[in-house]
């Protein structure tokens, strides 16, 4: 448990093989510090995110999601950083429907050197699902 | 849910190769990695939590996955235990992905049915302060993996038929060095040339840095040896225009202007591989930045020309030339709040470029006074010997600031170019420089290659430039199989760089077109015709062109137009699903059913075992 007053928030981590991935790696050769509740699923691009994923993370207990895109670095798509910012307003917008707080969905871009930002993330993350409080709750309400 | 997820609803597992029962046979192997994992993460506790998932044949710890011991275990308990898929639960995928799907293929099991789990650098390393969390985390994190794994069919690598045979675009001598490097090696090379001569940039210069080799001797000496080559056929007047096939086996147009008011002609060469060596371009001065348009006031490339002309002391309009001002960084370390669509990278030639410019002024004679307004000295590496020679030949550096850059303006009453700046070092200082010439040291920037970049589909980088997969790992390919890039098309770099990378290029062509065949990753999109509707929406949203439009005929007997992916084109980004509005698409490997199993893995409470008995949703 943490800080954050008992309370961990489970986060799902969507990453991509080339640049985030790399990036999250290199915060744990550097032994930086994050929630063992972060969990990521590393996949070649987060244009191929469903946002159906998303909710379903959410909905099945997670209690948030984070997609760490290449932003403008991505090798495949010159419109990633679009297109994966469409799927998680699509995304915000499901959980909306379904009675979730959108704010349980954020990206950003991670660098394949980025350790230290995407340590920043989770704990702001981390900091602002806390005072959500858990996903399964807000469901129940 | 198509058929290839292996799965149908209800979770009983219709895999081709699945054990008895429809059941699958998994074997888990947890890595100590010598205590990297198990100081912090209770490896047995980890296998331990397996013991009640029906599917997992075989749970086991290991000292290290990866030593030759282990792998051979592996392959027994394949081969003997009858395994149908592999969770290996170690460290980052980027290490050991291709040792284990190797470790699979040897034991008669498709590469494509082992997952990686990473419990070092995205579990033990990173929460050395909580074992417990540690632990727990590598728990969810494996059954994640048994949960993919679960729904893995046994995919093998896609074989292509290569030719041996390359397309380089560019003859500058980045593409003449390539081309000749192909041919030394048995693949016959096309070079084609925009320009009516060979050379590029090179081609014009005298003295160049690193070798003090001269740029038009070297390149009359390539050009010699290029066209005696009879294994390079030599384009010039002549562009790219088109591409079609696949990766080892491409078309590729080439539209020749043969001169003499005749039309241009089309002609299409068969090639295994392209390496483009396009080049760069100068960066365009305004016409009234720091003073350009003033007489005297010119760029680093046109006083390179002045240079290799010149064979006496330096003289500019008959006058002697006393005092010369290098302003750096023009084109270059743009601020992008400053300078809308600046360029905010350094061209990295430049600093010795210049430096290297100075010392051949020192050459000539003359005391000629030479002041560099830099914003730092970049001569990286052995350059840094030819800094401390202009040193020691008179040069002075001053620091500017990055925020004011230097005023350049004329002297009313002398007549000659003024100099107005701040010292950096001397507590920002204003100078004044009395220049006769003042050198704009200025940026090499992307070329206009909009028809080659639609053509060949290329990725370009933030700055403009192509874009190659990884800089360090991957340096010369593309996202497009077999299409490579080298030398100053990808980032500003020197001639010996452009080479160096030209070579790389060549190396790459050589590994996939040697061997006759190349092997593609089969993790690519696949279209469920039963749903699809041929809306055009994958096919809008892929560069590649992967998606196609083809007609079948259905069970009812009625024939409609669906998508279908060209394997060899597919990059496997899945950029694809999200966008059909009917959930037809799924990428191998990473399929909608395998990252809802990953889900639930993650979630699975202590003891239970994941997704297992869930019913899988489509």
């Amino acid at each position: 448990m943490t800080a954050t007053g008992g309370f961990a928030p489970k986060i799902l981590v969507f990453s991509t093989h080339t640049i985030s991935d790399p990036g999250i790696d290199l915060a744990g050769s550097s032994h930086l510090h994050y929630s063992p509740t972060v969990m990521v699923i590393s996949l070649p691009c987060t244009s191929g995110i469903r946002p159906d994923w998303i909710t379903y993370a959410i909905e099945q207990g997670f209690d948030g999601v984070f997609v760490a895109t290449d932003g403008e670095e991505c090798a495949f798509l010159p419109n990633c950083a679009e297109l994966s910012s469409h799927i998680v307003s699509r995304a915000q917008e499901m959980l909306k429907e379904k009675g979730y707080e959108p704010r349980r969905v954020r990206m950003a871009a991670i660098c394949s050197v980025c350790a230290d930002p995407f340590v920043n993330h989770m704990a702001e993350f981390s900091a602002a699902l806390a005072d959500l409080g858990p996903s399964t709750e807000e469901r129940a309400a | 849910m198509t058929a290839a997820n292996g799965t149908a609803p209800g979770g009983a597992a219709t895999t081709p190769g699945a054990g008895d029962n429809g059941k699958r046979r998994i074997g888990v192997y947890v890595c100590h990695c010598g205590g990297n994992i198990s100081d912090y993460v209770d490896v047995d506790s980890v296998v331990k939590e397996l013991e009640g998932d029906p599917e997992v044949i075989v749970a086991k710890t290991a000292m290290f996955t990866c030593s030759d011991a282990t792998q051979q275990e592996i392959i027994q308990d394949i081969q003997e235990q009858g395994l149908d898929g592999i969770v290996v639960a170690s460290c980052s995928p980027k290490l050991h992905t291709y040792t284990f799907r190797d470790v699979a293929r040897r034991a008669g099991l498709s590469p494509f049915q082992y997952t990686q789990v990473n419990v070092r650098e995205q579990c033990s390393w990173t929460h050395t302060d909580d074992k417990t969390g540690a632990t727990e985390k590598a728990k969810r994190l494996v059954k994640a993996g048994v949960g993919r794994t679960r729904l893995t069919v046994p995919l093998e690598p896609i074989v292509v038929e290569t030719v041996p045979k390359a397309v380089v675009i560019g003859g500058g001598v980045a593409g003449l060095r390539a081309a000749l490097g192909l041919a030394g090696i048995g693949i016959s090379a096309f070079l084609v040339e925009k320009e009516a001569q060979l050379g590029g940039w090179a081609a014009g210069f005298g003295e160049m840095y690193p070798y003090g080799k001269n740029g038009r001797a070297m390149v009359k000496d390539l050009e010699a040896k290029v066209r005696s080559n009879p294994d390079i056929t030599v384009f010039t007047n002549a562009e790219v225009t088109g591409k079609a096939g696949s990766f080892g086996n491409y078309q590729v147009d080439v539209r020749v202007q043969p001169g003499g008011g005749k039309a241009p002609e089309t002609i299409t060469v068969n090639a295994g591989s392209i390496v483009v060596a396009t080049g760069f371009a100068a960066y365009p001065v305004a016409e009234d930045e720091l003073g350009y348009g003033l007489d005297g006031v010119i760029t680093l490339p046109d006083f390179k020309k002045m240079l290799d002309g010149a064979t006496g002391p330096l003289t500019y309009n008959g006058k002697p030339v006393k005092n010369i001002a290098y302003i750096y960084c023009v084109g270059s370390r743009q601020d992008p709040y400053e300078v809308e669509g600046g360029h905010e990278y350094c061209s990295r030639y430049c600093c010795t470029a210049t430096v290297h410019a100075s010392l051949e002024v020192a050459a000539l004679g003359g005391h000629t006074h030479q002041y560099h307004l830099h914003r730092d000295v970049r001569t990286y590496g052995k350059y840094e010997k030819l800094y401390d020679e202009s040193l020691n030949k008179g040069s002075v550096y001053l620091k500017v600031p990055d925020d004011e850059p230097p005023v350049v303006t004329r002297d009313q009453k002398s007549g000659r170019l003024l100099v107005t700046t701040k010292d950096v070092l001397a507590e920002r200082a204003e100078i004044e420089i009395p220049a006769d010439l003042v050198v704009l040291v200025t940026a090499m920037v992307p070329r206009e290659n909009e028809e080659l970049t639609k053509a060949l589909k290329l990725p370009i980088g933030k700055s403009g430039f192509f874009n190659e997969i990884h800089p360090k790992l991957r340096p010369v390919e593309t996202v497009v199989d077999g299409v490579y890039i080298c030398g100053t098309c990808q980032q500003p770099m020197n001639s010996a760089e452009a080479v160096a990378s030209g070579l790389a290029a060549v190396t790459q062509s050589a590994s996939i077109l040697k061997r006759g065949f190349a092997e593609l990753d089969p993790l690519v999109a696949m279209v469920d015709q039963s749903l699809c509707t041929w809306c055009g929406a994958c096919d809008e949203v892929c560069p590649y062109g992967a998606p196609q439009e083809i007609e079948v005929t259905g069970a009812d007997g009625a024939v409609k137009k669906v998508a279908t992916i060209d394997k060899t084109a597919c990059k496997g980004c899945g950029g694809c699903i999200p966008v059909c509005p009917v959930n037809a698409i799924d990428l191998e490997g990473y399929t909608d059913a395998q990252i809802r199993a990953m889900i639930d893995g993650m979630l699975a409470e202590p003891g239970l075992p994941g997704c297992v008995t869930q019913e899988v949703i489509g």
